[in-house]
């Protein structure tokens, strides 16, 4: 079926009454073109990968564009450890796998309640929902912060969890309540009960393993987020030793005097992270960034 | 029957108690408090004067907070009208004229390769763009001076009348990849038929652009102006690596100007006043933003 479409749509375009040559210069040309546009996107990557493997003298002699006269990576060791960096992956991937289950959890248990047990004033709260997500974390952040004070959490990275668990929880509740009320397989439910369980068997042996690849998304989306968060890790974190890896790199370039290619080895290692999870998550994310389209 | 079995089993509700109190504790309140300190004025340490709507007339005759906004709407330019709009052109020539010449992988590793920039944190790239503007020994400058361009090297993030421009610049080059993906999966639902009829009526391709691929479109342009428009709004962490709102106000937008009045000038009242209204304006955008788009999508269906 599908090849059958694509030959068709290739005589489409053999009908268009242009000579084989124009055809085929078109083509290039906008190949070309492409692949320029690719370079300008590719680039920023490409010239701070060159330069993290470089020493100083070498940058200030050759300039950027150059490439490194060996693989020197001792600019990238000693920012590793002037960032403490391996304390900051871990900072960050311990809030991100926190704040993801934990989101989770939340947005599972309120679904279940608002989707499948069709508790009183669903549209309440999904608008309620709604409006979390759009709320700017500005709006939070003092009081938070105020708060977290008062109870001797400012400084924890139990305050970041708890705060973005929060707020990722209004996204994950508005998606799983859609999916649960609309496309979850009623019969399941019915047997269920039927068989006699009580609403944690039906949560925890029916509901979640049907929901799994939902799950997955989530997990991947509240993950990528949270590493990605900077605002209330900003606020919140002020130790060296509790810092994620986004919030030490941006407090890392507003020191002075900052040797150029420890900067740009820095910029590195803030990369090698993203390109890391991409490797790892694409299929789910593919999958997730249609699924939250269509949404 | 769903309806039958399950109503006699209640219990459900306990469910939601765990994210009521968290709701209640980390956006509730805390929301219902900054509405609060909005009208006082505060510093952050003993209590705050009342001075009711003090701040938000301040706020109407300050000078930067209408700088803020008038930036956050560069944002909107620089982050949803061009990125959309650079998304759909290369979304369909990717699709119907990449994709059917050269095949699906072409055109794939187009798409990742564009929407390379989505997958760092956008801090980290900002970080990355600073780096690449350095006024002195940046690669921008550097490069010009290598191609005999010098008259061109200039301090881009540094001089009040490029600062903006150069933000933008960052912003449109982050944000391409987020369209054109959304797009692309879009396209996938498109009837291969149409196109093809429209080609044999004589369509040229822009004429399919806009007459087949744009409407087909619409419901993945709506998630993405408004995804797109309140991320814009939001703006923080990119203005904090790159300029911290400078020099001067020429990059001051409203999340960094309130950061600033509550944690840098301890001018907390103010600080939630900008909040505040930050909040509202995206509220109202978002209320208004889909109320048009359930207008237009009733119309579409008429037709």
């Amino acid at each position: 079926m599908a090849n059958q479409s694509l030959t068709v749509n290739n005589n489409v375009y053999s009908a268009t009454k242009k000579t084989p040559l124009v055809n085929r210069l078109t083509g290039s040309l906008s190949l070309i073109a492409l692949a320029v546009l690719l370079v300008i996107m590719l680039f920023p990557f490409a010239i701070i990968t060159l330069n993290s493997f470089k020493t100083e003298t070498e940058y200030y002699a050759n300039g950027p564009m150059s490439l490194p006269q060996s693989l020197e990576t001792t600019t990238l060791t000693e920012t590793w450890e002037r960032l403490e960096f391996t304390t900051k992956l871990w900072n960050s991937i311990v809030i991100s796998v926190s704040v993801s289950l934990l989101a989770i959890a939340l947005s599972l248990f309120n679904a279940f309640a608002l989707g499948i047990g069709k508790v009183k004033g669903r549209g309440f709260f999904l608008v309620f929902f709604l409006l979390a997500i759009t709320l700017p974390n500005e709006v939070l952040a003092y009081p938070l912060y105020y708060l977290f004070r008062q109870i001797g959490l400012y400084d924890t990275r139990l305050s970041v969890i708890l705060t973005l668990a929060t707020l990722h929880t209004a996204f994950g509740t508005y998606l799983l309540t859609s999916v649960f009320s609309t496309t979850f397989p009623k019969e399941l439910i019915e047997a269920a009960m039927i068989d006699g369980c009580n609403k944690m068997q039906l949560l925890f042996k029916v509901v979640v393993p049907v929901s799994m690849s939902t799950l997955a998304v989530l997990f991947v989306f509240f993950f990528i987020w949270t590493w990605n968060d900077f605002f209330l890790p900003l606020i919140f974190l002020i130790s060296n030793s509790n810092q994620t890896v986004p919030l030490a790199l941006a407090l890392l370039q507003g020191q002075h005097g900052m040797v150029i290619t420890t900067q740009s080895a820095a910029a590195f290692l803030g990369v090698l992270p993203g390109i890391i999870f991409f490797i790892l998550f694409q299929r789910t994310l593919a999958r997730g960034v249609t699924a939250g389209s269509v949404k | 029957m769903v309806n039958k079995l399950s109503s006699p089993f209640k219990g459900y509700t306990v469910f939601l108690v765990p994210g009521i109190l968290m709701f209640l504790i980390f956006i509730v309140l805390p929301f219902l408090a900054n509405v609060g300190i909005s009208f006082t004025r505060w510093s952050g340490v003993g209590a705050p004067a009342w001075v009711a709507l003090a701040n938000y007339e301040r706020a109407l005759g300050d000078a930067t907070f209408w700088a803020s906004f008038k930036n956050n709407l560069y944002l909107i330019v620089a982050m949803t009208i061009l990125p959309t709009l650079i998304g759909l052109f290369l979304a369909a020539f990717l699709f119907d004229y990449i994709a059917v010449k050269f095949g699906n992988r072409v055109a794939s590793f187009f798409r990742a390769g564009f929407y390379f920039p989505q997958i760092i944190p956008v801090v980290i790239a900002a970080i990355v763009w600073r780096w690449i503007l350095q006024p002195d020994w940046g690669a921008l400058n550097w490069l010009l001076d290598a191609v005999g361009l010098s008259a061109l090297t200039h301090n881009w993030l540094g001089d009040a009348s490029t600062a903006m421009f150069a933000v933008m610049g960052v912003m449109v080059w982050f944000q391409i990849g987020y369209p054109l993906v959304i797009f692309m999966a879009g396209l996938q639902r498109i009837d291969p038929e149409l196109y093809e009829a429209a080609s044999l009526d004589g369509a040229t391709w822009f004429g399919r652009f806009y007459h087949i691929t744009i409407p087909l479109l619409r419901p993945e342009i709506y998630v993405v102006v408004l995804t797109t428009m309140i991320h814009a709004l939001k703006t923080f962490g990119p203005i904090y690596a790159m300029t911290r709102g400078g020099p001067g106000n020429a990059t001051m937008v409203a999340s960094y100007f309130s950061y600033k009045n509550f944690f840098e000038i301890s001018n907390v009242g103010y600080g939630a006043t900008m909040a505040t209204v930050l909040t509202g304006l995206i509220i109202v955008i978002t209320i208004i933003y889909i109320n048009i788009q359930r207008r237009m999508e009733q119309q579409g269906s008429m037709i």
